[in-house]
């Protein structure tokens, strides 16, 4: 379970997240809003890239805000990037090792953990090859695979279906809604695509100009008037 | 071990085994100096090849650095009785602290900024050096005397007095440094790197300690460097601060561009660009020897060059235009058979 209490931050005259308060109870989480509406500047203040000005995050019951940046991933954080950034010159088998290494996985037990999750992404067969040489989509799920591997406690996912055919969003709800059962962690989702988010997240947040504007289970919350207007503009594209 | 990895490490000791028992043969010994520097240089630029092809950061003071450990090196010879390899050591371990002191900004500088701080550590330390001079056998902390006459040089190791000798032991040491160098990126470190280079912040995220990596990087650079300016002192006996020009520190950014920043071979081919290439350009030519800045030209053009064709460099161009070459060999030759048969 995280905790977000009155979480406020500005950069100079702008204020990106605006008293937020809000709790993702577990399982798969949406937070969705218009662009500009603060998600990935919540998601940056999760990882330690942004500090707030304001406000508490606990997480699990402790204060999240407190560690060093890189010490999260080995509390168990991890994330995905709007932009993906598996590294392009290592293998997908080494993209994945690498974060169960740099987040205290010991080494007995890493040709298993990193087995297991690009078999849960389905990416076993191409272990060997060097993620420079894939396409996009396959990327996408190298990113997943980083995201999960070893003992996961939150994995946030930002826009993780940017620029995905149909197919292969499917796919990728598919591997999404099964994290929080294979690897025990919370999940935070971030994207424009409804549908996925309504096949995913049991719950939902929805943020707009950095304010928290409704949350709670997803069905209600798409059909909320405010959430309506302010993100949906209509009725009919819900 | 698999099928490539066994041809790789046959090529290597193929290679290794030519250079040290073939070429001392086959070559003068004015080349062999030649190439005796050459491998110095090669070992100075994996140090940079390193930072910029592995982590992404340009330095241009790898020569200040070279002075640094050519200078300690010559310190320690003179003032101690030490084994030449503990001496090696001792120039690599203190060029490391102060490459990884270099490193510093560079925690919070990047690209443009960072290539300029180190630049003003090379010409920095091209002021310095003239004032405090090269140790040649005197007293006191800086171990420099005024009077030239009868100075004794730099030793070398006893088993490697001649030029040939030292040629062999130059290379070896410097295949160690390599090993080192391999053994370093294929670990948590150059994956670590690696996730630097790619995106500082993704780096955060997957749990690397980018402060730590990226001055081990120096540290690890500026060692070998360190190591090469040792390997310098006992080459070339006496040095003056003449030899070391700020301005090396560019060409040699590159030359190591030139090589190939991606890979290890890249290295081989800068050292042997900065100083075989103007060897052979003032043997052939006596221009080039009037004119030594006119080689800073052709380099130039071949970092242009690189820049715009062959961004991994000529370690990986020359081997891809020769299997073009083969293949239109090939199709010209299945032409001109063609042609011939309806006659035949």
């Amino acid at each position: 379970m995280i905790e977000v209490e009155g979480l406020t931050v500005r950069f100079g005259g702008v204020t990106p997240i605006d008293g937020m308060t809000v709790t993702f109870p577990g399982g798969t989480c949406g937070l969705i809003g218009p662009n500009g509406a603060g998600k990935t500047t919540f998601f940056n203040v999760l990882s330690g890239f942004v500090t707030p000005a304001g406000g508490a995050i606990r997480a699990y019951g402790e204060d999240l805000l407190k560690m060093a940046d890189y010490r999260r991933a080995r509390w168990g954080l991890r994330r995905t990037f709007q932009q993906e950034q598996a590294i392009e010159r290592l293998s997908v088998f080494e993209n994945v090792a690498m974060i169960h290494e740099h987040s205290s996985g010991s080494r007995a037990s890493r040709q298993s953990a990193v087995g297991d999750a690009l078999a849960f992404v389905g990416l076993e067969d191409v272990a060997a090859q060097k993620v420079g040489g894939l396409g996009a989509g396959a990327r996408r799920f190298v990113e997943l695979a980083r995201a999960v591997v070893g003992k996961p406690r939150v994995v946030l996912l930002d826009e993780p279906a940017a620029g995905l055919p149909e197919e292969q969003t499917e796919q990728l709800g598919q591997v999404i809604r099964a994290i929080p059962q294979h690897f025990g962690a919370l999940v935070i989702l971030v994207d424009h695509d409804m549908t996925l988010v309504s096949a995913c997240c049991e719950t939902t947040a929805v943020l707009d100009f950095g304010r928290l504007i409704a949350s709670g289970p997803t069905a209600d919350v798409l059909r909320d008037e405010r959430v309506v207007g302010a993100y949906l503009g209509t009725e009919e594209a819900v | 071990m698999d099928a490539s990895t066994a041809v790789r490490v046959l090529v290597i000791v193929a290679l290794l085994a030519f250079a040290l028992l073939a070429l001392p043969i086959l070559l003068s010994d004015y080349w062999i100096v030649v190439l005796t520097e050459a491998a110095i240089f090669a070992l100075v630029a994996l140090g940079l090849n390193l930072l910029v092809g592995r982590v992404g950061l340009v330095s241009l003071g790898q020569i200040g650095l070279l002075v640094v450990g050519s200078w300690v090196a010559a310190r320690f010879f003179f003032l101690t009785g030490l084994p030449f390899p503990i001496v090696l050591l001792i120039s690599g371990v203190i060029t490391g602290v102060i490459g990884t002191l270099l490193g510093l900004p560079a925690l919070r500088l990047s690209g443009l900024h960072l290539a300029l701080i180190t630049l003003m550590f090379a010409g920095l330390v091209s002021i310095v050096i003239p004032t405090v001079n090269f140790p040649n056998g005197g007293g006191g902390v800086l171990g420099h005397t005024e009077s030239s006459f009868g100075n004794p040089a730099v030793r070398r190791p006893s088993i490697a007095q001649s030029d040939p000798a030292y040629y062999r032991y130059t290379v070896i040491v410097i295949a160690v440094m390599f090993l080192l160098a391999l053994i370093h990126i294929s670990s948590k470190a150059g994956r670590a790197w690696a996730a630097i280079r790619q995106s500082e912040a993704a780096a955060i995220a997957a749990g690397v300690n980018i402060t730590f990596y990226k001055l081990w990087a120096f540290a690890l650079a500026s060692f070998l460097t360190g190591v090469a300016g040792g390997l310098l002192a006992g080459d070339e006996g006496k040095l003056y601060s003449i030899q070391f020009r700020t301005i090396d520190s560019i060409t040699l950014l590159a030359v190591v561009m030139m090589g190939g920043i991606y890979s290890l071979w890249g290295a081989w081919i800068a050292g042997l660009l900065q100083q075989l290439v103007p060897a052979l350009l003032n043997d052939w030519f006596g221009f080039f020897e009037r004119n030594p800045d006119f080689v800073l030209v052709l380099f130039g053009v071949g970092i242009l060059q690189v820049l715009v064709t062959a961004p991994e460099g000529l370690v990986n161009q020359v081997p891809k235009d020769l299997r073009n070459l083969g293949r239109l060999l090939a199709r010209l030759a299945g032409k001109a058979t063609g042609r011939s048969r309806p006659a035949t």
